[in-house]
């Protein structure tokens, strides 16, 4: 049987998010709750979370999460990480070990610094350096993946129910300013790790629940920029779609929503005309990154989250609010495990971004 | 007979118990097939005059005619067939290039219908065109590679000029003198009407269509007929043509005969010469060449107008869409092997090019392989038949296709592939008067909106059932085709997977 990667595997899925405005850090243990109400929506094959602000002592350092096959594999990456990053630290991630998860993989966490004369040498800035070292790492070392990049964040996912794979990652030891987390229901059961979500690129995490008609366009339009598809999945490639308008064609979020959630021709021809010539100009330069199809997402990035629905919304979404807190869920009784006492509660629209940062000076 | 004679292909078949000797068919037929025979009272025929158009057939008031396959055969032999042996008697009567037209007839592969579409089930919704909004919009031409902004920050949103169509579908070029000026006038309204463009052909515009400049594409191909500054202002966008599919390599012949009043005038040339384009451009001999030509194009039109460049399929296809794209064309057309043509040596019709379909494929790779495919847009034409052509090729990768045999068939063509005779029964690809106007041109408009209209419901349905609500989320999506007894190396360049798969 083909595993993830050398097929496309469809699925359906349950997210969850909460963010505090205020940067206030919430330990892992309430996300890891919110997943238990939507146990129907996984299927056991995978789930995964990502937290944010949860290596405050490392935040200068990039924080890679790898798993590797095994030992062989760790040592034989390891040799080329050194020839590009200074490792600040190396060591395995820490887990309980629960009947509910098993054959685990090695699973590796490095904080790293990019090597100044490398850089130079390969002019590149130091985010499109990392996003390249993981490109390269992903596609030709065999055995050897990484699942997160970022600073100050990090990404934990696993074959199992999400409420376990919480449980096994001892998430309730982390403490972030924004969580967001995912259940998989995928329709094959290759059940690898790597293909669970959060799927990450730097700091850019997403969660995501659907099935995306506009993949291969997608796809093929986005390799064309030096990202490489790898795991086939809807998640990784609406990840690198966002990577590519923010990072690389510095889009703002409310832009970047406007290319892959695009409103209908109908829609743009009632607005006013500076609106409508700007949603013309997104929607023809970027034609072949609007994404059709049900999906709802949850974009994290340091700093901030960003729920998103197709346009024709095709999949649940709702969003509390409770003082400085935002909580964004497939349904809405997990959001009433994370508070009881949520105080506005409302379905977004299809296509309008829910965008939510941090105070100025928090981060 | 004598060994001259080659034994006709059609037979015509009159059911004497309906005739009624009304002289129609002797009337509609400009092949002079019908004669009345006063002696007798009956009507006769010369079956080696009939090309099969129907015209005779379709008119007939009490369905008396039928025309079909002469039953009076050579000796089968697989080697040689009935056609080629024909071919050498013709060849040993005249000592001439056998001619034809329309697209290539051989029973070759078609790969349209070697790929099937997907659609969703279970765990992803289809969506019912009639109740949501199904988008079919296009705009072809370069996209910037990198934003800028204004001083305040906000996005700076000019483009270069774009194409806007309402659906991905435009009717591709048949010069006026190959066709007839009722014909153009029925692509030029329909066009209008539909959103869409037409393209004029390397025959010029006739004063009368300039009114149609928005929804037209005028062209510029190495007769250079008809190009002066007028006409290429009037045009939407500019097209050079450097191929035909269905003669790449060679140029075009409209014989003097053709070539009277309006056709001279049109074209700028005296009444009856020969219009004669050469087989390449003069002034363009390699790929800086061509860059020349987009760019004093673009001058002239104070790059308002998107240059199209149009090439055959050839084998080398892909290299040579990469060469154009670099050239500054905003578009690039490329017709394969079976696409329609008012005349082409028969060999060169029936052997040279590739087709569309792989032309495509490799196209479109290439040119992503390399980043360049938002730099521009991709057109595709040379046999798209129906709505699911067109949607196959858009997720192969086309921003849009051309077409025309599928044009003239709305118009009336009956695809009898004799258009090079200047006889079109139908009233199409002739300069008769008497045969131009039975084609009413309001008829004709009306017919090819209808043409359209229903391919436009049909691709909304075709995406509608694979979850697709707008075109742009089709195009290059192969993953969405499969492939039907197809070998290894043609899934691979069709980069599509087998069915099953
Ligand atoms: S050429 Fe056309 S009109 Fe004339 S006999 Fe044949 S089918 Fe009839
Ligand atoms: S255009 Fe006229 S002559 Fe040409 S194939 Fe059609 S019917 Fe025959």
């Amino acid at each position: 049987m083909k595993l993830e990667g050398q097929v496309r595997i469809p699925s359906g899925c349950a997210i969850a998010a909460v963010i505090s405005k205020e940067g206030s850090r919430m330990s892992g243990e309430m996300i890891t709750n919110a997943m238990k109400p939507m146990h129907d929506r996984s299927n056991g094959l995978g789930g995964g979370f990502a937290g944010y602000g949860i290596y405050p002592e490392y935040k200068d350092f990039y924080a890679m999460h790898f798993f590797f096959n095994d030992r062989a594999a760790r040592k034989d990456c390891e040799v080329f990480l050194k020839e590009r990053f200074e490792i600040v630290q190396s060591e395995r991630i820490k887990t309980r070990k629960i009947p509910a998860i098993t054959d685990e993989p090695v699973i590796w966490r490095y904080f790293l610094s990019p090597l100044k004369s490398v850089l130079t040498s390969m002019q590149m800035d130091e985010k499109e350096f990392v996003a390249n070292t993981i490109v390269k790492i992903n596609t030709e070392f065999k055995g050897s993946y990484v699942f997160s990049s970022g600073k100050n964040m990090g990404a934990f996912k696993a074959v199992g129910f999400p409420e376990d794979v919480g449980e096994f990652y001892r998430l309730e030891e982390y403490e972030g300013y924004s969580w967001t987390a995912h259940g998989r229901y995928p329709t094959n059961t290759p059940g690898w790790w790597g293909g669970a979500h959060p799927f990450t690129i730097l700091d850019y995490s997403i969660v995501h629940n659907g099935e995306i008609s506009s993949y291969d366009a997608n796809r093929r339009f986005i390799e064309m920029f030096g990202y490489k598809c790898n795991l086939q999945t809807d998640t990784e490639v609406i990840a690198y779609i966002m990577d590519y308008l923010l990072r690389v064609q510095k889009l703002t979020l409310e832009e970047a929503a406007e290319v892959i959630a695009a409103p209908f021709w109908s829609t743009i021809a009632d607005k006013s005309e500076s609106e409508r010539k700007k949603l013309t100009y997104l929607r023809t330069v970027y034609s072949s990154l609007l994404i059709t199809g049900p999906f709802s997402i949850v974009f994290g990035f340091n700093g901030g989250l960003m729920a998103l629905n197709d346009r024709l919304k095709l999949r649940s979404m709702v969003v509390g609010e409770k003082n400085d807190k935002v909580f964004i869920a497939s349904e809405e009784a997990a959001i009433r495990v994370m508070e009881p006492d949520v105080s506005k509660i409302y379905a977004p629209a299809g296509g309008e971004p829910v965008i939510v940062r941090l105070k100025e000076g928090t981060f | 007979m004598s060994v001259e004679f080659v034994n006709p292909e059609f037979e015509v078949i009159r059911n004497d118990n309906r005739c009624i000797a009304c002289r129609v068919c002797e009337r509609q037929c400009a092949n002079e097939v019908h004669l009345f025979d006063p002696d007798r009272g009956i009507i006769l025929s010369d079956e080696s005059k009939c090309v099969n158009c129907q015209r005779c057939v379709s008119l007939c008031p009490t369905r008396a005619l039928k025309i079909v396959k002469n039953e009076c055969r050579l000796r089968e032999n697989a080697n040689w067939s009935d056609s080629t042996i024909k071919e050498i008697y013709k060849q040993a009567n005249s000592g001439g290039v056998l001619l034809s037209s329309m697209g290539n007839p051989n029973p070759l592969p078609v790969y349209w219908d070697k790929i099937l579409i997907n659609a969703s089930q279970v765990t992803n919704p289809s969506i019912d065109p009639l109740r949501e909004p199904m988008e079919t919009k296009v705009f072809l031409g370069k996209k910037p590679d990198k934003i800028t902004r204004n001083e305040d920050g906000s996005l700076n949103c000019e483009l270069l000029t774009q194409l806007e169509l309402s659906m991905p579908v435009m009717f591709s070029a048949m010069s006026y003198g190959s066709i007839s000026y009722n014909a153009h006038a029925s692509l030029a309204r329909a066009s209008k009407e539909l959103g869409i463009f037409y393209n004029t052909g390397e025959g010029g515009l006739h004063e009368d269509f300039y009114c149609y400049g928005e929804n037209t594409i005028v062209q510029v191909a190495s007769g250079r007929f008809g190009v002066y500054e007028d006409y290429l202002e009037a045009g939407a966008a500019v097209e050079i043509k450097m191929g035909q599919g269905a003669k790449p390599g060679i140029g075009g012949h409209l014989p003097g005969a053709k070539i009277v009043g309006d056709v001279s005038r049109t074209r700028m040339i005296p009444e009856g010469s020969d219009a004669i384009s050469p087989a390449p451009h003069h002034d363009i001999y390699s790929i800086e060449d061509l860059r020349q030509l987009v760019f004093s194009l673009k001058e002239a039109t104070e790059y308002k107008k998107p240059i199209i460049v149009k090439v055959a399929a050839v084998h080398n296809i892909a290299a040579i869409a990469s060469g154009i794209a670099r050239s500054g064309a905003d578009i690039i057309a490329i017709d394969g092997f079976r696409g329609g043509t008012g005349a082409a040596p028969t060999r060169i019709r029936d052997n040279v090019g590739i087709p569309i379909e792989l032309a495509l494929a490799s196209v479109d790779q290439r040119l992503r392989d390399e980043g360049i495919r938002n730099n521009v847009s991709l057109v595709v034409g040379g046999s798209i038949r129906s709505a699911s052509d067109v949607v196959k090729a858009i997720a192969l990768g086309a921003d849009a296709c051309y077409i025309a045999t599928a044009a003239v068939l709305a118009l009336g063509c009956h695809l009898c592939r004799t258009c090079q005779t200047g006889k079109c029964n139908w009233g199409i690809a002739t300069q008769r008067p008497e045969l131009v106007k039975r084609l009413n041109p309001d008829m004709g408009a009306e017919r090819l909106v209808n043409l359209m209209t229903a391919w436009q419901h049909e691709i909304k349905e075709l995406m509608g059932g694979m979850g697709i609500n707008s075109i742009e989320s089709l195009r290059g999506n192969r993953l969405m085709l499969r492939g039907i007894g197809l070998t290894e190396k043609e899934l691979e360049i069709l980069g599509i997977s087998h069915a099953g798969e």
